[in-house]
């Protein structure tokens, strides 16, 4: 049994400040005071989480953050299927993103559609020393003979980018009226840039605005007869195929998806974004940027929804509803309705294994707060978490609709402070990346990759509730987990010593 | 409704069910712009003629899917090879999150780095203060033996000049003046991730041997009867160094295995995280010195290196990647000229029992063509085997292998019958290696997991054998070199084979009279 459950709020407040004192006793004076701000015990009734976020991380530290190049080409330029996303720089950073998200798409992979392959400009020496705006035009032309089914091209900058001055606005400009207007989109997502991969989510919506808004002509038509229940999905990356199992019940309730970001996503979807009436906003850390713009620019209102765990979602379809008229909240009522014998099944079969259990998070994006209406579902209990480059308006409404009274809060954790939070209150899951796996596993702790779904999923939906609800119940209740101390270890003595 | 509680769906199954296909149909017809089918069809089969692969082997600035990382990731490789040592990346802090995830993604462990986490500032007025703070942090934080630390190519672009660096956070306080922060400029737009561990083994080998950046005198050598090993960068280092150790240990040599993460890279899970585990001891990398010889079993991971301890006294020697008899019999035989030491019983009948195993099973590989990748010593290594197996290695392929080494490796296929019709090319990438596979067909390819996109294209069946393989579990457990390694590729191989023809002749009253039971 967790100490949470046995423990009253106030001592569990007393401990989790402790904890907090212990882990700051290990560093410098100097960075001591840094993380103290980062570090809380959350007060119901607080407007906010009571950290400070969305700041440097401390040299030296082993912090779990990325970079804005993974923020603009990691997460959202990078799934939209037909357009060449170039690693514009030296290898590496291509190289480790590669397919690293599960961003599922339907395309023919390499003809009309590019999400896992990776194009890069290969830096060399001599391109730091001259500069790489040749290379980089003479790479677009290669793109148009060798993928001639590319319906766009982007130029994700790496880090010597910026810094040797390269002018790839410029290229994109010539290079694009070349091929009569074509979108070459520009991306100064360096990797120094900001102090997480945060801000290369605001760069790229950004590179969205200017570069595919911008140049569309007020008349263009889309594709399609628009209609009044017309709605994009934004801030889903189809990890696993969330953005589908999303998608469905938007679609079951009468409304008609005509644009999904960016998971999966086309060009011409994003193209077509500004004739929707609501645009629905997931990962608002992401995307607000962009759904901001729009409402200011084309009036178009945005809401966000949280398709996490049956509760959340019924909330979510009838907050959606609410923008539109009788027959799309009577559509919601009957999606909620349909699908409420799979919720019940599911919880009946999985909360009295799950009931009473702890979790520790530690994700980016939206996560942090918007799973913790699933693991209640299940009867389970968050008790700490934090963002890996939240802002303070992700700890707002992380306050204000999700978390407990004496959650332990950590904003841009430190592996030191992660595995100490961990070993002192046992949590019976812990939940956040590959990097932390391991560490957890080792440790006896169950864990379940709550960035990549540990290669499982979709999470999202009611279909994606029931892989979500078996899923964390087999990495708690997996039997491997008894077997972490040898027999041997606690054992009293062999009686071979006492027949002596 | 597809999806139910009592038989969960899991994606592989739930988006094939009706309501979904019809509505990726719809998203595709109404939102999504798409091509004419007929035109995709169309650019796909050019994408496979002779006329694709020569406008494909043309271009000269895109890369398209290599098969090369950047050498900051061979540096953290080869630093958690020490005893209680972090790697300590100066630069952008993305970059370790890539490193660390790529190393646990191969590994299935955790992998620890820490960054030095420069941003705009430090763009500006360069990494200075970020290494004086970050070597201070780390010191307290993770209480780490040693400190090795290397660049991005952020760092390296602005120029910031590491000894210089760590001398003026030394004389801040940020860690004791004695205490060891070897270092290394591992620039990722130089070379790979070979180079990388190059760079990085000789900066670690260099500070032990060389005064510490001023701050020793220079050990003196004084010869002793030991051999040092160094692996190289390699995704079986686990199996590999044990394997090693095992061969030293059978024919009583003593020896150093310079930067051994091959206990780091494979803890167990009983209840504790161990951040550091095993590793060559800090004393054991000064005294390799003295040293009789130091062996690399990948040239082209140690081109810096081994010189740098040539220079020393030592006589050195390299191998590309040794797999099979022929490249285990030669590194045997000069381990044991080496050491003085004949070759162990054991070992022999090891050598006969690999060659046992391949004439009872040659006659599966004998003659199939295939196509291997990866980095230039393990596709030499490869390619030998495949040769001494009776098959015809014809496309061997390195993303960052150089002029030097494919004569290195035309060489080698002129030294076989089988090897006549084969070429290597260096500096292409896997979009190259596309146009071999659809123009000059194999058998088989040998690679990375990222060559399932491939198999996918072409249908030439995959076998895992490189750095990463992602999509499979806990073949860095088994060793690749030695007789037992052999064995262990040779399996794989014959794996696939038999896999293979049972696929294609599982066919009931059609092609099924070749479904033997027995082989």
């Amino acid at each position: 049994m967790s100490l949470a459950t046995t423990e009253s709020v106030a001592e569990i407040k007393a401990r989790n400040k402790q904890l907090i004192d212990e882990v700051l006793k290990v560093y410098p004076e100097k960075t001591a005071k840094r993380r103290a701000k980062h570090l809380n015990v959350h007060d119901t009734g607080k407007s906010d989480c009571g950290v400070k976020s969305n700041l440097k991380s401390i040299p030296g530290v082993m912090t779990i953050r990325g970079c804005a190049y993974a923020g603009s080409k990691g997460v959202v330029w990078g799934p939209i299927k037909d357009m060449i996303h170039i690693s514009h720089g030296p290898v590496g950073c291509g190289q480790y993103s590669w397919a690293a998200r599960r961003n599922y798409y339907i395309g023919t992979t390499g003809i009309d559609t590019f999400v896992t392959m990776q194009f890069t400009s290969d830096f060399q020496e001599k391109d730091i020393v001259f500069g790489g705006d040749k290379k980089l035009a003479k790479i677009i032309d290669e793109i148009q003979e060798l993928f001639p089914l590319n319906h766009g091209i982007t130029i994700q900058s790496e880090c010597p980018i910026g810094l040797i001055g390269d002018d790839i606005e410029a290229v994109s400009k010539v290079k694009s009226k070349e091929y009569d207007g074509k979108t070459i989109v520009p991306v100064r997502c360096e990797g120094f840039r900001g102090v997480s991969q945060s801000l290369g989510h605001h760069i790229a919506n950004d590179a969205v605005r200017d570069w595919i808004f911008d140049k569309i002509s007020p008349e263009a038509k889309p594709a399609f007869e628009s209609t009044p229940y017309d709605v994009a999905i934004i801030g889903d990356y189809n990890i696993g195929g969330d953005a589908w199992s999303s998608r469905i019940l938007l679609e079951e309730m009468g409304l008609r998806v005509i644009a999904q970001w960016s998971g999966d996503g086309s060009l011409a979807e994003l193209e077509a974004t500004p004739k929707a009436k609501l645009n629905v906003l997931h990962c608002y850390r992401s995307m607000n940027y962009i759904s901001r713009h729009m409402e200011e620019k084309f009036g178009i209102p945005w809401c966000e929804y949280n398709f996490f765990g049956p509760s959340k979602i019924a909330e979510s379809l009838r907050k959606i509803a609410s923008f539109f008229d009788d027959k799309i909240k009577e559509g919601a009522e009957r999606v909620i309705a349909k699908y409420q014998p799979l919720m019940d099944a599911v919880i009946a079969k999985y909360r009295p294994r799950l009931e009473g259990k702890t979790v520790m998070l530690f994700v980016g994006g939206l996560r942090p707060r918007h799973v913790i209406g699933a693991y209640e579902d299940l009867g389970m209990e968050v008790v700490g978490t934090g963002y890996e480059f939240g802002h303070n308006d992700d700890y707002q409404r992380t306050a204000q609709h999700y978390v407990k009274d004496g959650t332990l809060i950590y904003d841009d954790v430190t592996g030191y402070e992660f595995e100490r939070f961990v070993e002192k209150i046992q949590p019976d899951l812990v939940g956040s990346g590959i990097k932390e796996k391991y560490v957890f596993q080792k440790m006896g702790v169950p864990f379940r990759q709550m960035h990549s779904w540990d290669y499982s999923g979709p999470y999202h939906g009611y279909d994606g509730f029931a892989i979500f609800a078996r899923d964390m119940d087999m990495a708690i209740n997996s039997p491997i987990w008894k077997e972490t101390k040898a027999p041997w270890k606690d054992a009293p003595r062999p009686s071979l010593m006492a027949a002596e | 409704m597809t999806q139910n509680a009592e038989h969960v769906l899991d994606h592989f199954e739930l988006f094939r069910g009706p309501e979904y296909q019809q509505m990726l149909a719809n998203k595709k017809t109404l939102f999504e712009n798409p091509h004419d089918p007929a035109e995709v069809e169309r650019i796909r089969e050019w994408a496979k003629t002779p006329e694709y692969r020569e406008k494909n082997f043309a271009r000269e600035a895109l890369t398209v899917n290599p098969a090369k990382a950047c050498q900051p990731l061979g540096a953290v490789f080869v630093a958690v090879g020490f005893e209680g040592t972090l790697p300590f990346v100066h630069g952008s802090q993305g970059c370790v999150a890539y490193y660390r995830s790529h190393l646990s993604r191969h590994f299935k462990e955790p992998s620890s780095c820490v960054s030095s986490s420069m941003t705009e500032d430090a763009a500006v007025f360069g990494g200075l203060n970020n290494m004086i703070d970050g070597l201070a942090n780390t010191y307290s934080m993770y209480k780490p033996k040693m400190i090795a630390v290397s660049t991005t190519c952020m760092a390296e672009v602005i120029g910031d000049d590491l000894n210089a660096f760590i001398k003026t956070a030394k004389e801040k306080g940020s860690v004791p003046a004695e205490y060891d922060v070897p270092f290394a400029h591992t620039p990722a737009f130089v070379g790979s991730h070979v180079t990388g561990y190059d760079n990085a083994l000789k900066g670690i080998i260099e500070h032990f041997w060389d005064g510490k950046a001023g701050t020793a005198p220079k050990l003196e050598r004084r010869p002793n009867e030991k051999i040092n090993f160094i692996g190289g960068f390699d995704g079986y280092t686990v199996g590999n160094i044990r394997e090693i150790k095992r061969i030293f240990e059978l024919m009583g040599i003593e020896y150093t295995i310079l930067a051994d993460n091959s206990d780091v890279f494979d803890t167990p899970t009983d209840g504790e995280f161990r951040m550091y585990d095993g590793g060559t001891t800090l004393e054991d990398a000064a005294n390799a010195i003295h040293a009789k010889a130091t062996i690399s079993m990948q040239q082209y991971c140690t081109e810096k290196t081994l010189p740098f301890i040539g220079g020393h006294g030592q006589e050195v020697v390299a191998f590309n990647h040794p797999i099979g008899v022929g490249a285990t019999d030669e590194f045997l035989m000069t381990l044991s000229r080496i050491a003085g030491k004949p070759i162990a019983k054991a070992l022999e009948q090891e050598r006969g029992r690999l060659l046992d195993a391949m004439a009872d099973s040659s006659a599966h590989i004998h003659g199939k063509k295939f196509a291997i990748y990866g980095d230039p010593d393990l596709c030499y290594g490869l390619a030998a085997f495949l040769l001494e197996l009776g098959a015809e290695p014809t496309h061997v392929l390195a993303t960052n292998g150089n002029k030097a080494w494919a004569e290195k490796m035309q060489g080698l296929f002129a030294s076989s019958p089988f090897g006549q019709n084969c070429h290597a090319y260096p500096g292409k990438d896997l979009w190259h290696m596309r146009s071999l596979l659809f123009t000059e067909p194999v058998d088989f390819l040998i690679g990375n997991t990222y060559g399932k996109y491939l198999e996918r294209d072409t249908g030439t069946p995959l076998i895992r054998i490189g750095f990463p393989v992602f999509d499979r579990h806990h073949h860095h457990r088994y060793p690749v070199w030695g007789y037992q390694g052999g064995m262990n590729v040779l399996v794989k191989i014959l794996d696939k084979i038999f896999d293979e023809i049972d696929r294609n002749t599982n066919v009931p009253a059609k092609t099924d009279y070749s479904f033997d039971i027995i082989r």
